[in-house]
């Protein structure tokens, strides 16, 4: 099954926690001219002040999850995202990790967790007579499609706990997702780079029943001459 | 603790490096004045990739961006916000006021919103058309002239479109709207609510050889590395100190007070040093104070003589007093022709939206329930997931009859299908300062330097409620006209009509108010103290009222007006 063989991969990525350097930079001393300063993208820094580097430093070195625990919300990920013919399972994205470190970060996610897991892992008992991760993959789904889905009108009293646990499994799995390289991909994000605006696609606007307007049009930037110094005359004009 | 005399005298120091700190150091220092400027938060720089965040992906942050450490995510430029460590504010008759400092060089212009917006004709004599509030002593003609200065030193893009109370000026063309603001466009105009480009201080097109030009990243709450949109410390702060030997920079210094002598004048200033936490004093011909309204209002309340008793400047109590901010309140909603749209382009644009909705009502004429306007703006697109993307993704279905909930390839549908597909609204009005809304010292609580904090009392009148529950009366029509179905509850009476806190939208003004009147006013028309000939405010304490815009325009055009008086009673030797 593909989600038990991306355990392994899991269990590696979760040791290494992401590296924080103390690293001073050096001032570039890059010049303005501005087209495409797309730099220090994927530098490992990202801004931060002594301040959060020594948090950041800390959570590293703490430890709250388990390894059950863990291997436990590995199975889980895979199930709420598991791989597609175009996109890996969330395991791959190495989601596991990043719910370690945020319930370390966000306490306010550790006893939820923790308790929904120990439910999980009862409930397991109750039905299979052993826990969730021993169970069958037929037997995890019977479980999971009991607790994946509201239940407004309370036919399910007692699935209330597991309901609520893995609504906050599938939230911090879908961030944990669609926030790596992976997820950006299967979402087709295609932002955060240097370019120039310049208006919807035709293809796309054929979509919609909008359109830009010509009398708008005549008030925005002219990218060919996006270069040019503006100046005005004395009514405010643009003049180039 | 000996308190340490720098003997040099300075013609003027200046007191925070924001918006209007940041202005003064230009202009003082570019007219051949000695300067200090003293900045409690650290040296920032928006070009640094030590602290750049412009441009990081979400996995870059072990939390993928959430507001653990930052108010508004690891990546926005501001460090403080609603808290900052070790400096306490208090609240009183419950009152739950917010108030965000960023302490850096630059305040919180680092990551504002750029949102660009000049007062009109009727926001300066709104009691002549309505007997609310105050006038102020000044008009639109006496800030014009500044206006249209400071169009073209800090650069605005906008449009031209002779409204009365929404003046035109100098600006650069305006970005193309995006999907979902022609969709906004349509709705609006389908209800008769006014849209034009919206204005905003980010360049479009070169405005001259030291800035970049935007290259539509969408993260202007980031700051800068081209320097293209405006941060104080990229645009003034930083060529100030590299460019005209005038200035000498100190941050990391926390000002306690402004010392005078036995005349009342102002001497200097009284400064904590962060790195060494010992107290310092400089020595000026004149005080300039732009640390933000009401941190400004405590430094002057703070600053207790013989002379000054009750608080620099504040013989007639009105220091702290009338302190208002913008009302605010916001909607959202789910546009399902926005669904399944096609992504594979990039639709970030610039850090801010690209078209809104100034007031287009009057309410005399209009018969309204409330005095002031309010002015829209517009959220939406395709934007960069951080963390609390895909939160609760699936229970968009309910507004499409789909199931709700579920795992695997129907959740991976539901993450794209409604990718982009929700717009938001929110609402920026005026409100009517008020005499006792203020802050005030209290008396029991002091911060890590020993200096004694601020306490507020504020309590929005019905104006406010009235006018939120329009904001989103409003909200719902626009919703509705562009196909959309408005998501959450709506709130009632019992929450105020959704009206936000005072103090959330951070345009908090009025604190040091101007005026011809010293009995009801701390400054001049000048920005001078009443009080102390010597002591200017260049931040938002002197508006005598808000309007329906945010307020940094204003402040920096005002800024700059009492810079060029500084220079000008400087050389003639009248202060
Ligand atoms: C998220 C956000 C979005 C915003 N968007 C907009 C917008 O779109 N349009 C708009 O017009 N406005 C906007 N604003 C408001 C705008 O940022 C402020 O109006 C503007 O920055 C105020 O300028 P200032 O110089 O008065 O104060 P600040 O920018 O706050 O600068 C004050 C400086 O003084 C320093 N300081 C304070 N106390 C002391 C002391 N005792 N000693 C020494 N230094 C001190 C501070 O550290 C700070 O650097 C926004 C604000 C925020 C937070
Ligand atoms: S949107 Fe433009 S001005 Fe704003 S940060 Fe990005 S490149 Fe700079």
């Amino acid at each position: 099954m593909k989600r038990r063989d991306s355990l392994k991969t899991l269990l590696v990525g979760t040791v290494a926690g992401a590296t924080l350097g103390s690293t001073i930079g050096c001032k570039t001393d890059e010049t303005t001219t501005t087209e495409a300063t797309n730099v220090a993208a994927e530098t490992g820094l990202y801004g931060r002040t002594p301040k959060e580097i020594a948090h950041d430093n800390k959570v590293n070195t703490e430890v709250y999850l388990n390894e059950h625990e863990l291997t436990t919300i590995a199975v889980l990920c895979d199930i709420i995202l598991p791989a597609t013919a175009d996109a890996g399972a969330a395991t791959e994205a190495e989601v596991p990790a990043f719910i370690d470190f945020i319930v370390k970060d966000i306490p306010s996610h550790q006893l939820p967790i923790r308790g929904g897991l120990m439910w999980l892992d009862g409930e397991a008992n109750r039905r299979f007579n052993k826990e969730f991760i021993a169970c069958s993959d037929a037997e995890q789904i019977q479980i999971i499609d009991d607790i994946a889905y509201p239940d407004d009108e309370g036919k399910k009293p007692l699935m209330a706990p597991g309901i609520k646990f893995f609504n906050r499994m599938r939230n911090l799995t879908l961030t944990g997702y669609y926030t790596t390289r992976m997820g950006l991909d299967d979402l087709g994000y295609t932002g955060n780079y240097a370019n120039v605006w310049d208006g919807v696609p035709e293809e796309v606007l054929a979509n919609h029943d909008v359109d830009y307007d010509p009398e708008w049009l005549a008030k925005c930037v002219d990218q060919s001459k996006r270069m040019d110094i503006a100046e005005w005359d004395a009514d405010g004009n643009l003049l180039t | 603790m000996q308190i340490k005399e720098t003997p040099k005298e300075y013609d003027a120091i200046i007191v925070g490096s924001g918006a209007g700190g940041g202005m003064a150091t230009k202009i003082l220092s570019e007219a051949g004045m000695k300067v200090a400027l003293i900045e409690a938060g650290p040296f920032f720089d928006p070009k640094d990739p030590v602290t750049q965040t412009q441009m990081k992906w979400p996995w870059e942050s072990p939390r993928r961006g959430a507001s653990v450490n930052r108010a508004f995510g690891d990546f926005d430029m501001s460090y403080g916000d609603w808290k900052v460590d070790g400096e306490p504010y208090t609240q009183k008759d419950g009152t739950n006021f917010l108030w965000w400092r960023s302490r850096m060089l630059g305040g919180r212009t680092n990551h504002w919103g750029r949102i660009s917006l000049r007062f009109g004709p009727t926001d300066f004599k709104h009691k002549d058309v309505d007997g609310l509030g105050d006038n102020w002593p000044i008009s639109y003609d006496d800030v014009k002239p500044y206006y249209d200065r400071l169009d073209k030193m800090v650069g605005v893009f906008g449009s031209n479109e002779k409204r009365y109370n929404d003046p035109d000026g100098f600006f650069l063309p305006a970005p193309k709207p995006r999907l979902h603001e022609l969709y906004y466009i349509k709705g609006a105009r389908k209800v008769g609510v006014d849209v034009i480009p919206s204005r905003l201080s980010i360049l479009t097109k070169k405005l001259n050889n030291e800035r970049g030009v935007c290259f539509y990243c969408k993260q202007c709450n980031r700051s800068c590395n081209a320097y293209a949109d405006f941060s104080s410390s990229s645009v003034f702060v930083i060529p100030a100190v590299n460019g005209t030997g005038q200035v000498d920079l100190y941050v990391d210094s926390m000002v306690r007070s402004v010392t005078t002598n036995d005349e009342g004048k102002a001497t200097g200033v009284s400064y904590i040093n962060k790195k060494d936490r010992k107290e310092y004093q400089l020595k000026g011909k004149t005080v300039v104070l732009g640390a933000s309204a009401c941190s400004t209002a405590r430094i002057l309340l703070n600053s207790k003589s013989k002379q000054h008793p009750n608080g620099l400047g504040n013989s007639t109590d009105n220091v702290g007093r009338y302190l208002h901010d913008s009302t605010g309140a916001g909607r959202a909603y789910f546009v399902p022709a926005l669904m399944n749209r096609k992504t594979d382009y990039n639709e970030d644009g610039v850090g801010g939206m690209h078209v809104y909705s100034p007031w287009w009502l009057d309410a005399k004429k209009d018969k309204l329930d409330f005095p002031r306007g309010y002015h829209i703006e517009v959220w939406g697109g395709m934007g960069m997931p951080s963390y609390g993307f895909g939160f609760d993704v699936s229970s968009l279905n309910k507004y499409i009859g789909g199931a709700i909930g579920g795992y695997g390839d129907k959740l991976r549908k539901d993450v794209k299908q409604f990718f982009g597909a929700v717009v938001g609204m929110a609402g920026r009005g005026e409100s009517i300062a008020l005499r006792d809304n203020y802050c005030e010292i209290d008396p029991d609580v002091v911060d890590q330097f020993g200096i004694p904090v601020l306490r507020f009392h504020y309590k929005w009148s019905d104006y406010e409620r009235n006018q939120a529950k329009h904001m989103i009366d409003t909200f719902d029509e626009i919703g509705q006209a562009m196909g959309g179905i408005p998501m959450g509850e709506r709130a009632g009476k019992d929450k105020d009509w959704g009206l936000l806190n005072p103090g959330q939208i951070i345009h908090e003004v009025g604190t040091t108010r101007m005026g011809n009147d010293p009995k009801n006013s701390v400054t001049n028309k000048f920005s001078q103290l009443h009080d102390a000939d010597n002591v200017f405010v260049v931040d938002a304490g002197v508006f005598t009222s808000q309007a329906d815009k945010n307020c940094t325009w204003t402040i920096m055009a005002l800024a700059m007006r009492t810079s060029d008086y500084i220079v000008d009673q400087l050389k003639k030797q009248n202060i």
